[in-house]
């Protein structure tokens, strides 16, 4: 009887090895090993930030490609790239570290309220409806949409001004939360030496008037920022001025001659008295939000403060 | 201007359907089975739904506040029905401890350790009954005996016990099943919301009326064990009892009204619940005449609880323009 | 039994507080903001600038392309800027500002009221004369009316469907033209059959409209081929699709246009206006507009220029009620909330909507029992509640393979969803992400 057993048992054991042995052969996949060794070092966090599906189809996308140019793992950075440039024995081209950059500085206090919303709590769902509880349309919607698409955990909504500020430390510039925003706020803009970076915290294309009644912080498309600018660096478009980055020096004359403070620094030292003459009329005209001043105040603190963690 | 207007995408009104008018209205159209159980089991079947009742909005209460930490939603009527249907699956002398037990299994496990309500997978009454039928057998298969000339009796646990149809049917003793008006009355041995079959229907047109529930897997089941049972009872009406019969015995009607029909843990799709409907039937029966249990319908509503993700995701609703 | 669509469909309550109350013609404001996007397609191009002297009919902009319209002025007087205003859409957008002097009107258009029964023109010529006039679909979906007299190659009409039903709670301006115009619309939908060469047209009016469907069925007796259906009041019949299944039992494909299976689909108001362009050359610049609320003093209907803003309209009814929670251009259910009463009345403007303060607030969001009931209602057979999942969870292939594209945004999901659950807001935006991916995928 026990016999029986063990024997009926055996051969069914036996069969079922054959036949998986065989399936085994029969589907297996042939995978460049080389894949694998490329996924090892990279992060695996699969945020999309390299425009590839995870980190898987960016290791075999590594594998396949000629040239590694233009291919990018925004959470590694150069070290990770450079890693998986010796495993493939291909040069890679070196890329500035960048960080994501929220443009808007419309807070609760410089833009009002004139409705309310009471949809579901998301901007891309909001922003198909209609322009924001703001006279500025183009502003952030302050719902998170950026803060739910950050794999990372670097960027939250600050309670006080309502807008979202971004943790350099922990931003890896994957660039989910730019593809998140509906209102294209955020920018990838190059971190600068010892993070140090000038931009326009504002992107409303309404004619300077009406963006200024909208919100006491927006860029007014004035332009005396693009005639301060020694390297042409600044242009001004739709009645909003945009500084590229890789021209900017970091002379900070823009940000002493903007008439609403919507040109932030971040991580300078603070300046000396007699670092520049506009530096009080710009300080006289937007007291409250002059991110210039050696204590910033509120507004800009929220953002100084987590980057000089 | 000072007063802001509010903004929110379309529709603009809602309907004031609500999840609690949802379950006060099963709970309205339950009170029909349960003036009969009043006056078939009396105390015990008075004791035994407040006590079901009672534990299982308790439960329902402290495990969201201090375990998931937010506010409770007792009276949102869910943990109230849960209660009920749970006492109505129970023999009216089951001793309180073991209702207890059985509130705890259909709120705790049925029901909160997937996510609370609307997470479910399973029925919560229904688990509860049958982790209680599993475990307590001998308690959960007695019923007191029913008298119609006695209203309202006062006996408890106490009550003499006697065998059920469906325990007739599996012993095989076909003569000795009570008349069918008994049955439609529910003048008959069995747990103490489904004997009547009458006010269990009440309560099926009632729900059907205020759009409830739709007629789909009542109908469905009703119709799938009427022919399997009749094609059998028209084999070997020796061995197999008539359609009638398993159509008025055992908790079909409870079953097929109000326990295959919660929402959360039926199909989605009209196609699904007929789908839905005609497996709970084709289980009930299987069980009911070859298995070693008298009663099929817990363990086929629980089964085919166990299928709806599977049904949702195979069986669309008829798509417009997909037809002809 | 009355005819209707045979898939979901709701039964929201009536409401309609303005019926039967006569169309009351409104004197042009003193300013009108008239926006360049009125219609779906691309927007027209302005050919006025500052200072111009323009008229009543005056074109002042035209179609920007095959899918746009032509823009007349609705007012006389004087271009004050062109400019960015806000509109229906919530956003900033393009717009003619004109300072209204007097009241004169282009010589080219017959003012009188006679009925002018006969056209000698060609089918092409009446579709020019309505591209010219610049009429859209009058109905809310603003597509431009030439773009749908003429079919792609190889399909052919066979029957015109006028849809009357105003299946939109609140909502009477339809029902109101039809009762005072309509020899009119017959005669423009005798012109729209004509247009794209069919001989039979069916007026579906929804069983609540009693008058209208007596009035109209006497008059169609004199016009051959125009038959008026009554259909059972069910929403949202007014949907294209929802109208074509109701008429003519036919299913319109996902992803197909109803000329596939042979309906052109026409608003009553587009009826009208197309005879006022082809029978009186006049331009599509004015239009019923229902101003209602359960708090607004006077229901009414008004005739109103293009361009006046909503706020003159709330004052002729009555004046803002003290507690206004929210206006709404449109009805209830599709409407769109507006951001303030300065937006302008436009070519697809049939309502204003006010709701009190406790009637626009949302309820909170509850958890999904599976109740199937949004399942029950959607008119297109899909599965909302899912759809929604997909949705937030961005499952985009999920979503399209259970055709959220194909989603009509009628709102009758949220409606009757008993846990409050906002699921047209995902939806929607699920669907413009996947039509997006589609569109993507074409290219």
């Amino acid at each position: 009887m026990i016999l029986i057993a063990v024997i009926s048992l055996g051969a069914i054991g036996a069969i079922g090895a054959v036949f998986l042995y065989a399936c085994a052969k029969k589907f297996e996949v042939y995978e460049d090993p080389r894949i694998a060794q490329v996924q090892e070092v990279l992060p695996g966090a699969n945020c999309g930030g390299c425009g590839y599906p995870g980190c898987g189809g960016f290791a075999s996308a590594c594998v396949k490609a000629d040239t590694l140019d233009g291919m990018l793992c925004p959470v590694g950075g150069a070290p990770v790239m450079e890693k998986i440039a010796t495993i493939l024995g291909k040069t890679v081209a070196e890329a500035e570290p960048k960080v994501a950059v929220v443009r808007c500085n419309g807070s609760c206090t410089a833009r009002p309220r004139t409705n309310q919303y009471d949809g579901v709590k998301s901007c891309a769902i909001a922003s198909t409806l209609y322009g924001g509880e703001t006279g500025c349309t183009f502003g952030c919607l302050g719902y998170g949409d950026c803060v739910a698409a950050c794999n990372f955990g670097a960027i939250r909504i600050d309670s006080e001004t309502g807008l979202p500020v971004v943790d350099e430390d922990k931003c890896t510039s994957c660039g989910a939360c730019v593809k998140a925003c509906p209102k294209n706020i955020i920018e990838l803009r190059k971190k600068g030496p010892k993070s140090r970076r000038v931009f326009v915290s504002c992107v409303n294309k309404d004619k300077g008037a009406v963006a200024r009644k909208a919100c006491t912080n927006a860029c007014i498309g004035c332009g005396k920022c693009a005639k301060e600018c020694p390297f042409e660096a600044i242009t001004v478009e739709n009645n909003v001025a945009y500084i590229d980055y890789t021209k900017c020096r970091l002379c900070r004359k823009c940000v002493a001659v903007c008439p609403t403070g919507a040109i932030h620094e971040l991580n300078f030292p603070p300046r000396k008295e007699s670092a520049s003459a506009a530096q009080p009329k710009a300080a006289e005209v937007a007291p409250k939000t002059a991110p210039n001043k050696p204590e910033p105040v509120q507004v800009v603190e929220t953002k100084e403060d987590t980057n000089q963690k | 201007m000072e007063n802001k207007l509010y903004v929110s995408p379309s529709p603009h009104i809602h309907g004031r359907d609500s999840i609690s008018k949802n379950m006060y209205g099963v709970l309205i159209a339950l009170v029909p089975a349960f003036l009969v159980s009043l006056y078939f089991f009396g105390l015990g079947a008075l004791i035994v739904t407040a006590v079901s009742v009672f534990f299982c909005v308790l439960f329902e209460y402290v495990i969201q506040k201090f375990l998931m930490k937010k506010e409770p939603t007792i009276y949102d009527g869910s943990a109230i029905l849960t209660g009920v249907l749970l006492a109505f699956n129970l023999p009216s002398n089951l001793p309180i401890w073991i209702i207890a037990i059985g509130a705890l299994a259909a709120i705790g496990i049925g029901k909160m350790s997937f996510g609370g309500l609307g997470n479910n997978i399973f029925n919560p009454a229904l688990t509860g009954r049958i982790i209680l039928l599993i475990s307590f057998p001998a308690q959960m298969t007695t019923w007191p005996l029913v008298d119609a000339l006695k209203p309202f009796p006062m006996t408890y646990t106490d009550a003499t016990t006697g065998a059920t149809v469906l325990s007739l049917m599996n012993e095989g003793a076909l003569d000795k099943l009570p008349t069918a008006a008994d049955m439609l009355i529910g003048n008959m041995g069995g747990s103490l919301g489904e004997v009547s079959a009458i006010a269990l229907l009440l309560g099926m047109c009632y729900m059907l009326w205020k759009k409830i529930i739709t007629w789909h897997i009542p109908v469905s089941i009703f119709v799938t064990v009427f022919v399997f049972t009749g094609i059998m009872h028209l084999v070997d009406p020796a061995q197999y009892a008539s359609p009638f019969v398993h159509l008025l015995s055992g908790g079909l009607m409870l079953g097929a009204i109000f326990m295959a029909t919660d929402y959360v843990t039926s199909p989605m799709s009209k196609n699904g619940m007929l789908v839905y409907g005609v497996g709970i039937g084709l289980l009930t029966v299987i069980i009911r005449l070859f298995g070693s249990y008298p009663e099929g319908m817990s363990f086929a509503i629980f089964i085919m609880n166990a299928l709806t993700p599977l049904i949702n995701s195979y069986i669309k609703p008829k798509h417009f323009g997909g037809g002809k | 039994m009355l005819r209707t669509f045979r898939i979901g469909g709701i039964h929201p309550p009536e409401n309609k507080l303005s019926a039967g109350k006569k169309i009351t013609a409104l004197a042009a404001p003193k300013q009108v903001i008239i926006p360049l996007s009125q219609h779906i397609g691309a927007p027209a191009q302005a050919v006025v600038k500052k200072g111009d002297i323009v008229k009543v009919g005056t074109l002042i902009a035209k179609a920007g392309g095959f899918v746009s319209a032509n823009i007349h002025s609705s007012v006389s007087g004087k271009v004050n800027k062109i400019d960015n205003a806000l509109d229906t859409s919530g956003y900033k957008r393009p717009a003619i500002y004109i300072d209204v002097e007097g009241d004169e009107w282009e010589e080219t258009i017959d003012r009188s009221d006679a009925l002018v029964k006969e056209c000698s023109l060609s089918s092409k010529e009446i579709i020019d004369k309505i591209a010219s006039a610049g009429i859209v679909g009058m109905g809310g979906a603003t597509f431009p009316t030439q773009v749908k007299l003429m079919p792609p190659p190889g399909n052919k009409a066979e029957i015109v469907i006028i849809n009357a039903v105003e299946c939109e709670p609140y909502l009477t301006s339809d029902h109101s033209l039809m009762m005072e115009k309509g020899e009119e619309i017959l005669v423009g939908v005798t012109l729209l059959m004509k247009a794209v060469n069919v001989n039979r047209a069916v007026i579906g009016i929804e069983n609540n409209k009693r008058d209208a469907i007596a009035h109209l069925t006497q008059l169609a007796a004199g016009y051959p081929g125009i038959e008026v259906m009554p259909l059972q009041v069910k929403y949202p019949q007014g949907g294209e699709k929802q109208l074509i299944d109701a008429v003519i039992r036919r299913q319109v494909k996902s992803g197909a246009l109803p000329i596939s299976v042979g309906a052109v689909v026409q608003n009553v108001g587009t009826a009208y206006a197309v005879y006022e362009a082809v029978q009186k050359n006049k331009p599509l610049f004015e239009r019923v507009v229902t101003v209602t609320g359960k708090a607004v003093a006077n229901p009414s209907n008004f005739l109103v220029r293009v361009g006046t803003p909503i706020s003159t309209l709330i004052e002729a009814a009555g004046g803002m009620p003290e507690n206004t929670g929210k206006v709404i251009g449109g009805g209830p259910m599709m409407g769109k909330a507006l951001v303030s009463a300065e937006v302008p009345v436009t070519k697809g403007s049939s309502g204003v909507l006010l709701l009190t303060k406790e009637e626009s607030v949302r309820k909170p969001m509850q958890d999904c029992i599976r109740c199937a009931k949004c399942v029950s209602a959607c008119p297109m057979g899909l599965n909302p509640a899912f759809l929604m999942k997909y949705t937030v969870y961005k499952n985009w292939e999920l979503a399209e393979a259970n055709y959220i594209q194909d989603c009509i945004e009628c709102g009758s999901c949220s409606y009757t969803c008993p846990a409050n659950r906002p699921l047209l807001d995902y939806i929607r935006s699920g669907k413009g992400k996947v039509m997006g991916i589609i569109r993507a995928r074409k290219s």
